[in-house]
């Protein structure tokens, strides 16, 4: 026995509480007479003060016995018979009867007693249960110990049993071994264990084999997804944004984070720290600002038509509503818009809260490219140390192409000296003798020769010059765009930007009058420069999709050569004509200003490969040079003209191209931050966004203690108050949720209202002993789920007869072990974990796994396929398909259905309690969804492998998914249907190849496919096993 | 059989009853122990004798233009291209896409209006085949709501609210008044693209969530293809036979954990699996159109090319499904979001609806199934009266508009041959007879035989109604 039990059974032993005085006891005011008074009669007498009826209000003693007029006060205290209250419940006339007919549901002679008896009692009053600071309470004696064979094991069971002796029910026996570990394995890892740990744990004689194994269970890495997943739905995570489009976001890294927070077993109030203001935490390090997106993941929208007031507001009003519900187990939603009709939360309250959560420098509508401001990049270490390492490579490369290079600068100062003894061509102006516009674009000629576009600006045009030269043989054309201060941008072209499209050059030698037959052929073109896919080739290719382009080198003047096949000889009598056509699918892409020159140089192309101003450096001594012009003629050199300089330049592009890449695959997370000036808050009349009325500051409800002296007024104030040992909910609000992590039911059973609506707790004492425990250990959620897990209460046997149930129906008195469907993600993360198929990675990007094709598509308003859109599903696969099903990708407006049938909310706000249906839906998943045909083929190749008989086998495969051996006679059906499958395969063998066929895993022939498709068949009916999707 | 019996118990003590007025929890005890309700005079259980036993609601996804389809102005062609008057718009809001614009012309409807039927009802020329019914139907002129963009309208209409979290009106009935059928989902959801505006809406599937019911009360999407309802299908290699032997075989291995364990769940799960085998053969059955006699098909216009997304084939299996006893049967079609090149767009999706609408109408009286199935088209808003973006001798579009919009209603004890609501002569404002959508869920509950103010589940601490606080039966509808 440890000693934490010997300390139990001294309390079992020393306490004296007797069961008996509960009888005799009074009207309980929290009890019996609040929830009355709060369902019957606060709409009208109740906390809100504007839907208040006669100034009455019977939610505080001093206003209900205040004396008034006419009548006296509503409760005569001591006196129902002079009590005004009682007359009007007891009236038969309808109109003065209390509740008035048709507002709510009528008092029933009991509960009209009741209120009777409680004012003859004094009419006295008890703040709200969960209102009351935590107490722990002594632990109960339990007195029927010597009639049970069942023993408590810690002082959760001291409370349980006490109260199913008070009932007259009794405790059941510890569950069978098998069962146990089970349930255990299931419940604290969200996996169900092994074989052999089953037979490791069924074989372990020590007494303490349970506690071992639980502790084995906490250690593990899986524990932390279990824990998270529960806080996932708590946190409405989900990979969309959830309105309109919804498309995708990426808060993986802040689910990262919770699993790792769990399984360091964080405590619970520096968990609460974090994620409320982590970013507001002295000098708060990358885990704790990702910690702070817990109120970054309620939905967005951007809406074309949105008004962006009316969702800030939204996401905020959101942020209140959820952060009252996982932490306080309020729901302040309705004082949105009017005080609160049931509790003290007045509407000011609300936007007090609301003050805390507003000053986030966000937009109302955002997040059409992914992730929505304000978010943070979040490499991993490794990612972290690759940029790093990138950077420094970055780094040294370009000051090595920046800077001097000394083999680059001594080839560089002869490449200088040769080319400046070269020979480059001259180039001789033509001189337009006429010009025009196949548009209506004006062309002048300017007095350098040059002709300048004006006017209109058509779509499409081409220009056609003639022109003479003094020249007597010609090779080649040379166009230059020149930049005009009357262009946009400086042109040279025409477009906004100014840009041109040159799509083609043609050439003549004559007039128009005999263009026709007159094309001289080009051989190559040249330019300073083109822009990418627009390479001046294409300007003589005839073809009016393509052309010369010059962006984004724009605001510069460019020059491009026409090199002809055969040099022409021309007298001075010879005329040209030049079409320049463009004709591109970009409009008004015209050139602004060009001039035409001419050269009969053998070598037209030297030097076009430089920029005009490369060429002017050269022309000025290296000495006398600008460091401008040090610069051009360097970069040219080391770009074009040295090979040594051409492999530096391409390492650096490759460097810095790699480094671009590292961080663009580096996630982002939404982060909170607060503004430096933070914006002014007001009530909002009505809850409306555009009705701003009193202007608030933050600040907790009234009704609660009081922000601590000396806390900043602002997120970190509020999560410091939220986890303060004083603070009477959060300690039992969250208790109760693990509560119900195992038994399916809180001690309250509305999780998320502790309020006056609430359902109030079937063990009130070891509710609040619970919570002291939970706050007295420091928070520490493992130790919490340690105590519940080696409870005795926890260990009971589930089965039940009719007459216990008929009892205690829905086992709210706990006289049995839970017995309970798993939740969605279990049952698929069981199927392929029992198959072998299971991934076991921890965290990282979510994955998209099976889905019926089409559900997004059916959905979705736009085509495009980019992942962030989250528009057309993008199936994974390989190890991506088997991953566990916490990190599906979660569409919000199409969430998995496989998931969604068994249950899980769709995340699309704050949800801590899970309905448990049972559909014929839910049964079609399991028999036909791919998921779970696979995984029973793989279970069937493992079982196959594993053992040699059928009977064997048989019962391996049952006692993978249920843990324990089947009775004879489920044996027998098992054996039957196998036999009957096997049978009707091998008259249709092309049946078993197709079973086979579903899933992308690889099967394994080595059975034969009818053998194996009859194993499959058969294990996917153990899959579809009551007992296996169900917590025994 | 016993195993409902005891599902029973368990199912009103959890879910149904809690602390919801007294009425309606009879009426989903009557209706899951007894499926058809209405067959036998288990009606008692509703709050009042229903006119209606189930819904097709044919949802115009996306706003359809009021002022092209159905409220007939002939004073715009005065006021066509002048501005809106400010005393007109009395500062309504506007949306994002349009609030930029400095201009806010007016702009008459091209289509031409013509009376119709004895009750003489004036219909565009946009809509032939509705117009020959117009004696059958009532429309109402006068419906409007808060919301003024997509997200929020949609949701409002379906869910009673703006912000996302409520159960749409299919799971309140599913709720309410459970299921007539044991071999079909009690409320079913499909989907189609119509050739007006391409690019669409996006749908949501909280449109036929289940909110904070239990989930079993969501709507279940059926598809063409294959799969109507998903997973229906048994995987390749297993026929029926394969099926039927390994339900049983299941069911054999669950009784006898039931025997073990007690949990009655357990005869729910045995019960559950029998029912998705059963819907293996109805749905298949359902949804198999070969059967149907050519002249049915040409009435709806299947045959003809399939522009309309599939909405004509949706509409009879909504008729195929209404006499299998299914509760409530939506149709969603999209593309009515017609903010440019309206009179192009809102031609082509007429063409989709016009014939398969009025032949739903139709099909159902000449079954009788009228007098008892509650017909709506509509949608979630209606659009402006003001142009959005140029305005042309040819092309115009419209923004939308929450202020008023036009729906038309059929059977289920609804008023025939009625025009219930009447708007301004700019077709901006309700001047008669408002119909707020409140109202409208209040009155598609009413012809249920539910009072939706008693129509309630607790969450949270608060007894929520479809219809919140609001919501008053439009008598005028009623017949």
């Amino acid at each position: 026995m440890s000693p934490r039990w010997s300390g139990v059974k001294a309390v079992v032993i020393v306490s004296c509480l007797s069961s008996a005085s509960l009888f005799a006891a009074p009207v309980d005011y929290n009890r019996g007479v609040r929830p009355l008074l709060s369902d019957r009669c606060y709409q009208c007498h109740g906390p809100d003060a504007a839907k208040r009826e006669a100034g009455l209000r019977l939610d505080l003693r001093n206003d209900a016995l205040r004396p008034r007029e006419p009548g006296g006060a509503a409760i005569v205290q001591g006196n129902p018979d002079a009590s005004p209250l009682v007359k009007r419940i007891l009236s038969t006339d309808p109109s003065e009867v209390m509740p008035p007919p048709g507002t709510t549901k009528p008092l029933t002679r009991a509960e009209q007693e009741l209120l009777r008896r409680w004012i003859a009692e004094g009419a006295s009053y008890q703040g709200h249960w969960s209102f009351q600071a935590i107490q722990r309470p002594p632990v109960p004696q339990v007195d029927r110990l010597d009639l049970w064979s069942a023993r408590p094991r810690n002082e959760i069971d001291c409370f349980i049993f006490a109260r199913l002796a008070q009932d007259g029910l009794s405790p059941q026996l510890e569950a069978d071994r098998a069962t146990l570990i089970r349930r255990v394995t299931l419940d604290l890892t969200g996996l169900p264990p092994t074989l052999e740990a089953i037979d490791a744990f069924t074989e372990d004689t020590r007494s303490d084999a349970y506690e071992r194994w639980v502790e084995r269970l906490l250690d593990s890495p899986r524990y932390g997804e279990r824990m998270a997943l529960e806080w996932l739905d708590a946190a409405r995570f989900a990979d969309t944004h959830g309105f309109h489009l919804d498309s995708g976001r990426d808060m993986t890294r802040w689910r990262d984070w919770v699993i790792d927070a769990y399984n360091q077993n964080k405590p619970f109030d520096q968990f609460t720290l974090e994620q409320i203001a982590g970013d507001l935490l002295p000098d708060p390090s990358l885990e704790q600002r990702i910690a702070s997106g817990f109120h970054r993941n309620h939905m967005i929208n951007f809406e074309g038509g949105a008004i962006p007031e009316e969702y800030h507001a939204a996401y905020i009003v959101d942020r209140v509503n959820t952060t009252a519900t996982v932490w306080l187990g309020l729901t302040v939603a309705c004082a949105q818009c009017h005080d609160h009709k049931y509790d003290p939360v007045t509407q000011k309250d609300f936007y007090q809260l609301y003050a805390f959560f507003h000053n986030v420098p966000e937009a109302g509508l955002d997040g059409s490219k992914g992730n929505a401001n304000p978010f943070i990049k979040v490499p991993t270490a490794r990612e972290a140390a690759e940029i790093t390492s990138l950077s420094t490579a970055v780094h040294k490369l370009q000051s090595q192409w920046d800077g001097s290079y000394p083999e680059l600068d001594a080839a560089q100062f002869d490449w200088e000296r040769s080319v400046v003894n070269e020979k480059w061509p001259e180039w001789t102006a033509i001189e337009p003798l006429s010009f025009r516009s196949e548009s209506d674009t004006t062309l002048e000629k300017l007095p350098d020769g040059s002709i300048r576009a004006g006017g209109n600006s058509p779509d499409l045009d081409t220009y056609i010059v003639t022109g003479r030269s003094s020249l007597r043989e010609m090779r080649a054309i040379r166009v230059e765009a020149l930049t005009d201060d009357t262009l946009v941008a400086r042109g040279p072209g025409r477009s906004a930007d100014g840009n041109l499209v040159l799509t083609d050059f043609k050439l003549y030698l004559g007039t128009e009058a005999t263009l026709k037959d007159s094309q001289l052929k080009l051989k190559l073109a040249t330019a300073d420069f083109s822009q990418k896919d627009y390479p001046v080739s294409a300007a003589i290719d005839d073809d009016p999709a393509s052309g010369w382009a010059i962006a984004p080198e724009v605001g510069r003047s460019h020059a491009a050569v026409f090199e002809m096949v055969e040099p022409i000889v021309c007298s001075t009598e010879s005329i040209l004509t030049v079409m320049l056509e463009f004709k591109s699918a970009s409009p008004r892409h015209q050139m602004g200003r060009f001039r035409l020159s001419a050269t009969s140089s053998s070598m037209p192309h030297a030097a076009q490969d430089m920029a005009p101003n490369v060429v002017e450096a050269l022309s000025v001594l290296s000495e006398d040079r600008s460091e401008a012009e040090r610069k051009a003629v360097r970069e040219h050199f080391r770009t074009h003209v040295s090979e040594t300089g051409r492999k530096l330049r391409t390492q650096l592009d490759g460097a810095k191209k790699a480094l671009v890449e590292a961080e663009e695959k580096v996630r982002t997370t939404m982060v909170m931050q607060e503004m430096e000036k933070p914006r002014d808050t007001f009530v909002l009349t009505r809850g409306e966004y555009n009705k701003p009325g009193e202007k608030v500051e933050p600040n907790v409800p009234a009704f609660l203690p009081p922000l601590s002296i000396g806390s900043p007024r602002n997120r970190l104030g509020l999560a410091r108050w939220l986890a303060d040992p004083r603070n009477p909910l959060t300690a039992r609000v969250m208790v109760n949720r693990y509560w119900q992590m195992y038994f399916g039911a809180g001690l309250v059973k509305t999780a998320e209202d502790f309020g006056s609506q609430g359902e109030l707790p079937s063990h009130p004492e070891l509710l609040d002993w619970l919570a002291a425990q939970f706050i007295e250990s420091g928070w520490d959620v493992k130790a919490m789920q340690r105590k519940i897990v080696t409870s005795a209460t926890y260990r009971q046997s589930s089965a039940v007869t009719a007459q216990v149930l008929e009892r205690d129906p829905d086992n709210r008195l706990l006289s049995r072990g839970p017995r309970l469907r798993l939740q969605a993600e279990f049952i698929r993360d069981q199927a392929l974990f029992v198959s072998g198929l299971l991934d076991g990675r921890i965290g990282g990007a979510s994955v998209s796994p099976y889905q019926p094709p089409g559900l997004w598509e059916e959905l979705m308003s736009r085509t495009d396929g980019a992942r962030w859109s989250a528009q057309i599903y993008q199936q994974s696969h390989g190890a991506d398909l088997y991953r566990r099903a916490m990190y599906t990708f979660w569409k919000r407006t199409s969430p998995p259905p496989s998931l969604t049938t068994l249950d899980a909310p769709d995340r699309e706000t704050c949800t801590v309690r899970r309905p448990r249906t049972n559909t014929p839906l839910q049964a079609l998943i399991l028999m036909n969804d791919p998921t779970y045909i696979e995984a029973a083929r793989k279970l069937a190749e493992r079982i196959l492998r594993l053992a040699s008989s059928t009977d064997e086998r048989i019962a391996m495969a049952f006692r993978i998914c249920t843990a324990r051996r089947p009775t004879v006679a489920e044996a027998q059906v098992m054996r039957d249907l196998l036999n009957e499958q096997l049978k009707a395969y091998e008259q249709n063998p092309r049946n078993a190849e197709a079973l086979l066929g579903v899933g992308e895993a690889q099967w394994d022939s080595s059975s034969g496919a009818v053998v194996l498709a009859a194993w499959t068949l058969l294990s996917s009916a153990i899959l579809n096993l009551d007992e296996t999707v169900t917590k025994g | 059989m016993d195993i409902n019996l005891e599902r029973m118990r368990l199912l009103t003590r959890r879910q149904l009853f809690g602390r919801m007025a007294s009425g309606i929890g009879t009426a989903a005890l009557a209706s899951l122990l007894n499926p058809r309700i209405f067959a036998g005079s288990a009606e008692s259980g509703l709050h009042f004798a229903p006119k209606a036993k189930r819904v097709i609601y044919l949802f115009m996804s996306g706003g359809p233009s009021h002022i092209d389809l159905f409220d007939y102005k002939p004073k715009l062609k005065d006021y066509h291209g002048n501005e809106l008057p400010a005393s007109v718009r009395m500062g309504q809001r506007i949306t994002g896409m349009t609030s930029s614009q400095k201009s806010f012309p007016c702009v008459f409807s091209p289509f031409k209006f013509e009376r119709h039927g004895r009750c003489g009802a004036l219909v565009s020329e946009l809509l032939p085949n509705i117009a020959s019914i117009v004696d059958q139907i009532a429309i109402v002129k006068s419906m409007n709501t808060e919301a003024i963009n997509h997200d929020p309208a949609f949701t409002y209409i379906q869910t009673g609210a703006q912000q996302p979290g409520r159960p749409c009106l299919g799971a309140w009935l599913s709720y309410g008044i459970g299921a007539e059928t044991q071999n079909l989902p009690g409320f079913v959801v499909m989907i189609s693209q119509g050739s007006g505006n391409k690019n669409d809406q996006p749908l949501f599937s909280r449109l036929w969530g289940s909110g904070f019911l239990p989930t079993q009360h969501q709507g279940v999407r059926f598809r063409s293809g294959a799969d109507p309802v998903l997973y229906l299908s048994n995987p390749p290699g297993v026929d029926a036979a394969a099926r039927r032997r390994f339900i049983s075989g299941v069911g054999q291995l669950n009784s006898m954990a039931k025997e073990a364990f007690g949990d009655p769940e357990i005869s729910t799960r045995i019960a559950q699996y029998e029912m998705a085998f059963r819907m293996q053969t109805s749905v298949p059955e359902l949804t198999d159109l070969s059967g149907e006699p050519k002249d049915v098909l040409d009435m709806y216009g299947i045959e003809e090319k399939g522009t309309d997304g599939g909405f004509a084939r949706n509409c009879l299996l909504a008729r195929r499904m209404a006499e299998r006893g299914v509760r409530f049967i939506q149709l969603l079609h999209r593309g009515w979001d017609q903010h440019n090149n309206l009179p192009r767009q809102i031609r082509g999706q007429c063409l989709d609806v016009d014939r398969p609408s009025a032949a739903l109408v139709k099909d159902l009286k000449q079954r009788g199934l009228l007098e008892d199935t509650l017909v709506i088209w509509g949608g979630e808003f209606g659009r402006t009266v003001y142009g959005q973006g140029a305005l042309t001798a040819e092309s115009y579009g419209r923004d939308h508009h929450g202020r008023c919009f036009s729906i038309w209603m059929a059977g289920g004890g609804v008023q025939p041959g009625i025009t219930h609501g009447e708007t301004d002569d700019y077709c901006y404002n309700i001047v008669r007879d408002p119909v707020h959508i409140h109202d409208f869920n209040a009155t598609v509950l009413h012809l249920l035989g539910i009072d939706h103010t008693r129509l309630t589940y607790r969450f949270q601490g608060r007894d929520f109604r479809l219809t919140d606080v609001h919501g008053n039966v439009v008598k005028g509808l009623l017949g």
